[in-house]
């Protein structure tokens, strides 16, 4: 077994197992620490990839910027505990045979077409500053243009709600 | 034994690498409380420390050891999972991010495998750097969240928004440097800088509003004097580490200190050169400056030592002033000791001049109030950080036509 294989098994295990605990847990802040978790896992796991300039945008956009402010408003909130509630009859009999269906049907389609995936190809000429910049203003400009675009309307809008109270 | 040796070299190597500047870091930031003590003390016209060991060199050691073995209470209600990780975070994170940092120019050969000085050699490292900046708010905002008291969780919540704010001109200040180097990686950053004509191209003089926006910036991001607000303590006691005693207060404290040293390094190799000699490459004289500081540093230390007031400080202070003279005599006389100190010498130089302004405006600057804080960072700060990536851009355009 390669060194990068065990990597990415402890990787993608530490990802599930976050994961997990970000439903189970009762207090919002451990849920959003384990949301945490799980960026940074991810992050390795682009890494293990050769996409360096992902794996770190994904910590300082993600695990950084986005999951301070859940944080930030967790703590301003105070939210206190959760308590469980009952599980309802339709989780029951509908939710968990519906949730493992589908991951049983996921689960399979990537079995069977196992050999013919292709696996993507490492991106590590991406990290040059110049050709990254020369991607993002030609090819991909559109898009890149319209993103931008997107967050200052929802800037705008989020200004606009604040400050209607006053 | 030479073989298991040269197969895993690549593992060994960079733990041994580690072990030896997980030390070096933490004894200088146990003096770096030291020389703060002092060079305050005698900005402010008293002795500071001075009983333990001759002129208080021993201080540290007295200090470590009453961390360690000092009472350790839990507040009560304290969320013990957040309250426990919060001091290894910070502390974590702290000493992570100085495995990205190169301290020297040379390449060694260890065990048939090729290491250079400075921990990981990555091509992104000033990115790595932003990212371990982005999560090292976690363990300050959990600190104050976790400790279950409001002066924690005042000063936790003003640190955090106060991190967040400073790390978008930290950030951007940076992007000038970037657009000249066209490169994430600190050592190409540096070999650009250097051109045999010394401190004439160092970044500096291209990007001085840069610098001054990163500097200002950084220091609010290591929370010191004068944007110290998240620990004022005539307002909120000690901030976020309030509630914390004994060694989970000092993984704080170390930890504060390593992302000083830190923001220094980044300093001296963004805008300074580096482990670039400021004098053009044809003075070779300069290569004996080491040692003309060394040995009359020695010399003075000795005799200074000889008249001092106890018999252990009469003892000591000569052994040290010695030795500092047999270092610099032998680098002045051994050619190869000579040269593999250039790159090192004026690169700790540097980090330390600006340690030392970092302790000079604790101790002349007033604190900022918190409002005159934010709209600083909002409203002068980042337009302005924005403004030179404008500025530098179009200069570097015009230059291509």
């Amino acid at each position: 077994m390669s060194a990068s294989l065990i990597i990415f098994f402890v990787l993608a295990l530490l990802a599930i197992f976050a994961a997990v605990s970000l439903i189970l847990q009762r207090h919002p802040i451990h849920s959003a620490l384990s949301l945490i978790v799980v960026m940074v896992a991810l992050a390795g796991l682009y890494l293990l990839m050769g996409a360096e300039f992902v794996a770190a945008v994904q910590i300082i956009v993600y695990g950084g910027a986005i999951m301070v402010l859940f944080v930030f408003v967790i703590m301003l909130l105070n939210a206190e505990e959760e308590e469980r509630t009952n599980f309802s009859k339709m989780a029951r009999f509908a939710g968990i045979p519906l949730a493992l269906a589908i991951a049983g049907f996921i689960a399979a389609a990537i079995a069977r077409n196992a050999g013919s995936l292709p696996a993507a190809e490492p991106s590590g000429a991406l990290t040059s500053t110049k050709t990254l910049s020369n991607l993002l203003f030609s090819d991909f400009v559109y898009p890149f243009e319209l993103t931008s675009f997107l967050i200052l309307v929802a800037i705008l809008g989020a200004i606009v709600l604040a400050q209607r109270e006053n | 034994m030479t073989d298991f040796l040269t197969k895993y070299a690549f593992l060994i190597v960079p733990i041994i690498k580690i072990a030896i500047l997980v030390f070096i870091i933490l004894t200088v930031d146990a003096y770096l409380t030291w020389i703060e003590r002092k060079v305050i003390a005698h900005i402010q016209a008293r002795w500071g420390p001075h009983r333990v060991g001759p002129h208080g060199l021993l201080q540290p050691l007295a200090d470590g050891v009453k961390f360690i073995f000092k009472e350790d209470p839990l507040p009560s209600h304290v969320d013990k999972l957040a309250y426990f990780l919060a001091p290894f975070i910070t502390l974590m994170l702290a000493l992570t991010s100085l495995a990205v940092i190169p301290f020297g120019p040379q390449k060694f050969t260890v065990f048939g495998y090729e290491t250079h000085v400075g921990i990981a050699d990555v091509n992104i490292s000033l990115l790595v750097l932003f990212s371990i900046t982005a999560l090292s708010v976690y363990g300050i905002a959990l600190a104050g969240w976790a400790s279950n008291s409001k002066y924690s969780l005042l000063g936790g919540l003003r640190s955090s928004a106060q991190m967040i704010s400073y790390e978008l001109a930290l950030t951007l200040s940076v992007v000038g440097v970037l657009l000249i180097a066209g490169d994430f990686s600190l050592r190409s950053i540096v070999v650009q800088q250097s051109s045999g004509h010394g401190l004439l191209t160092w970044n500096i003089f291209p990007q001085i509003i840069g610098f001054l926006c990163f500097y200002i910036a950084a220091i609010a991001e290591t929370n010191r004097v004068p944007f110290d607000l998240p620990e004022a303590e005539s307002e909120l006691v000690a901030g976020f580490h309030t509630e914390y005693a004994s060694m989970k207060f000092a993984m704080f404290f170390i930890a504060e200190y390593t992302n000083m040293i830190t923001v220094s390094c980044l300093a001296t190799i963004l805008f300074f050169g580096g482990w670039l000699s400021p004098f053009p490459t044809a003075w070779t004289f300069t290569h004996y400056l080491p040692s003309v500081i060394l040995i009359p540093f020695g010399i003075w230390v000795f005799f200074d030592g000889i008249r001092y007031e106890n018999l252990f400080g009469r003892l000591m202070l000569p052994g040290v002033g010695s030795a500092l003279v047999v270092i610099g005599a032998a680098l002045a006389f051994f050619p190869f000791l000579n040269d593999a100190i250039q790159g090192p010498f004026w690169f700790l130089a540097k980090v330390f001049t600006f340690l030392f302004v970092y302790i000079w405006m604790r101790g002349t600057l007033p604190r900022f109030r918190y409002d005159q804080l934010m709209s600083f960072g909002w409203k002068f700060l980042l337009p302005v950080s924005i403004a030179n990536v404008v500025l530098t851009s179009i200069v570097i355009l015009w230059r291509m036509h």
